[in-house]
């Protein structure tokens, strides 16, 4: 169990040992965001712009612009609202390479409650021409995702998220940023237990779970619910949601032919909304989102809101009953 | 500062009463606030603690509100533009009346209308939702344009943080305000020179403040922050000073009251647990 954010701050520490270019900013957060790991160890290319995050991702733009590899961080609500109009202007816009890491995105922010809980960060980003849109799902992979951002010559968004979330994928693990990763397939083979190109025969399956963030965990609880009624189920990991893994969502749908997406943001313009823009274009057939509905959050420890806004495994499972239904309806 | 005193239209005694009335509220609020945040298990005492004292001068000595009808055309409005002070104003509109105390100590609990940051749907009394900060005083500007417009006698008063003011948006209402020469608004800065990552002026450094203030076409007072006597003598210039509106930096300190929350960062968004909480509520009953 870790956080995304710690993983985050671990992982800029490794790169700016390695790489002279690296310049991370912040806006006051720094003890929230894990960038102060990076701050301690290289002050001299740490920059605290106060709490004036719109100046922040203007000061980002002109720093890649000048060579250097900035990652910005603040509260993912502040990152994709407050500077929503300069990371579109500034940064986009003329394709500069800088890396907004955002933390604290989701629900499971917790007892701070709707201001401070980012549900439209995901579809705000996604609708930017150019921006890369990844929401990793535990610290393996922001580490590796981190780490790829870093090498990737463009404007990316990486949502991280406040509270420990359960690993996913082990030390390691041979993750290929930008593809889609199985971690559970329909026979219950997980990530490390596929080769990449090896037997695909366990992705034929009554539904395919699609999800990013903390409910890929989720998702494999509602695995083991849905097997124990007889559904077969596989669990893929969709962690860029920008762009999009078209050729395994297409495999997808013709071994499995229905769909389940399961997200910690609103169910308009996130992955769910990817996938169905997708799909209903290349391939139609039911998807069932997982995701928040056209609400603002509120305070709560993260599991009553989870619960409150139909994201726990059993909200997942009845979706993929839903699915499944729709399908055979078909 | 100005030679208006608060004691002008009433008399001495009435207005000592009315300071010892106040001093008892800023003691409850901040007993209250410790208790919330220490029962929530979340939340921001340093910044919460800093601003009892203009709180509770605003709500007990300054503005005309109705308790029973929180959304009375003519009363006064307070805009919490430092969100995390949350606590704070729960603690003081549940002091006068808009809601049960019972409800404290549900601050930041699932269902409660106490949420962690002003929540204007919610709750009774509070005018907006605040918590992303910077935005507070641009909404305190409409409200005065409103007021002016409809030639209303109200009053408009916005607390801001320090480090706040680094966020640009706050530059751009002070600009309108004076612009449209809101003398029915008044903005508080709640200075006690600290916000998360560290002290502002390393940070961000928004100093000269007051020149700023000012370069922007607002009268500027300078006061003590927890001199209540000085808060309502600010409180009374500002309503008295035609054709622009008024700053008054209140300088505070953080953590007022807990010996050792006072001018602690670490403060800043950590709740007391156990033997913290109730050394922290010993030192602010004494006082
Ligand atoms: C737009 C925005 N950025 C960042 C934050 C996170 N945040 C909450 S409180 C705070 C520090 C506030 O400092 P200051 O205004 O001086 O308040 P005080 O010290 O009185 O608590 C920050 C950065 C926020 N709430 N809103």
């Amino acid at each position: 169990m870790k956080a995304t954010r710690e993983a985050y701050g671990e992982a800029l520490v490794e790169l700016g040992r390695e790489h002279p270019e690296i310049v991370v900013l912040d806006a006051d957060l720094s003890s929230s965001t894990m960038t102060s790991g990076f701050a301690k160890e290289f002050p001299e290319r740490f920059f605290n712009f106060g709490i004036a995050e719109a100046n922040m991702m203007g000061a980002a733009a002109g720093l890649a612009r000048s060579g250097k590899v900035p990652f910005a961080s603040t509260f993912a609500v502040f990152a994709s609202g407050r500077a929503y109009d300069q990371v579109r202007q500034s940064i986009a816009y003329p394709g500069f390479n800088v890396k907004i890491a955002a933390s604290h995105g989701g629900l499971t922010v917790g007892p701070d409650g709707a201001s401070h809980q980012a549900l439209e960060d995901i579809a705000l980003m996604r609708v930017i021409p150019g921006m890369t849109v990844v929401v990793p799902a535990d610290a393996e992979e922001t580490r590796q995702v981190v780490r790829w951002a870093a090498a990737h010559d463009g404007p990316v968004y990486i949502r991280l998220g406040r509270s420990p979330v359960p690993d996913v994928f082990p030390q390691g693990a041979p993750i290929q940023p930008g593809k889609a990763s199985v971690v559970k397939d329909a026979k219950g083979r997980g990530f490390g237990e596929m080769r990449p190109g090896g037997e695909r025969d366990g992705l034929d399956a009554d539904v395919a779970i699609l999800a990013n963030g903390i409910m890929v965990s989720k998702c494999l609880e509602a695995w083991e619910l849905l097997a124990a009624e007889g559904i077969t189920s596989v669990v893929v990991d969709v962690a860029f949601v920008k762009p999009l893994d078209e050729k395994t969502l297409l495999e997808l749908a013709g071994r499995c032919g229905a769909f389940v997406t399961a997200e910690e943001h609103s169910v308009i313009g996130g992955l769910g909304g990817a996938v169905t823009e997708f799909l209903s274009e290349n391939c139609p057939c039911p998807v069932v989102r997982v995701g928040v509905r056209d609400r603002f959050g509120q305070s709560g420890t993260p599991e009553e809101l989870l619960a409150e806004y139909g994201l726990t495994a059993e909200d997942i499972a009845q979706a993929a009953r839903k699915s499944l239904e729709l399908k055979r309806a078909e | 500062m100005g030679q208006k005193g608060k004691c002008e239209v009433t008399t001495q005694t009435q207005c000592s009463k009315k300071v010892e009335e106040i001093r008892r509220v800023c003691r409850e609020v901040r007993k209250n606030v410790l208790v919330m945040i220490g029962t929530a298990g979340s939340g921001h005492p340093g910044g919460s603690l800093s601003c009892v004292e203009i709180i509770s001068t605003l709500y007990f000595g300054v503005m005309r509100v109705k308790p029973e009808d929180p959304n009375w055309p003519d009363r006064d409005r307070f805009v919490l533009s430092k969100g995390h002070a949350a606590p704070t104003l729960y603690a003081v509109l549940a002091e006068k009346g808009f809601f049960p105390k019972d409800l404290l100590p549900t601050l930041r609990k699932f269902g409660s209308p106490l949420q962690g940051h002003p929540d204007a749907k919610r709750t009774p009394g509070v005018e907006v939702s605040t918590g992303s900060l910077g935005q507070g005083l641009s909404m305190a500007v409409g409200m005065a344009l409103a007021g002016k417009l409809d030639r209303k006698g109200y009053r408009v008063w916005v607390l801001l943080g320090d480090g706040e003011c680094q966020e640009g948006q706050v530059w751009e209402a002070a600009m309108a305000a004076s612009h449209y020469k809101l003398d029915n608004l008044a903005a508080f800065v709640d200075f006690n020179g600290l916000q998360i990552d560290g002290r502002v002026e390393e940070i961000m450094n928004p100093s000269p403040l007051a020149d700023k203030w000012r370069a922007f076409g607002w009268r500027v007072l300078e006061v003590d922050g927890h001199d209540v006597d000085a808060l309502l003598e600010a409180a009374s210039y500002a309503s008295e000073s035609p054709g622009a509106p008024t700053a008054i930096i209140a300088r505070t300190v953080k953590g007022k009251g807990v010996s050792f929350m006072e001018g602690q960062r670490e403060w800043h968004g950590k709740a007391p647990k156990g033997e913290e909480l109730s050394r922290a509520l010993q030192e602010v009953t004494k006082s």
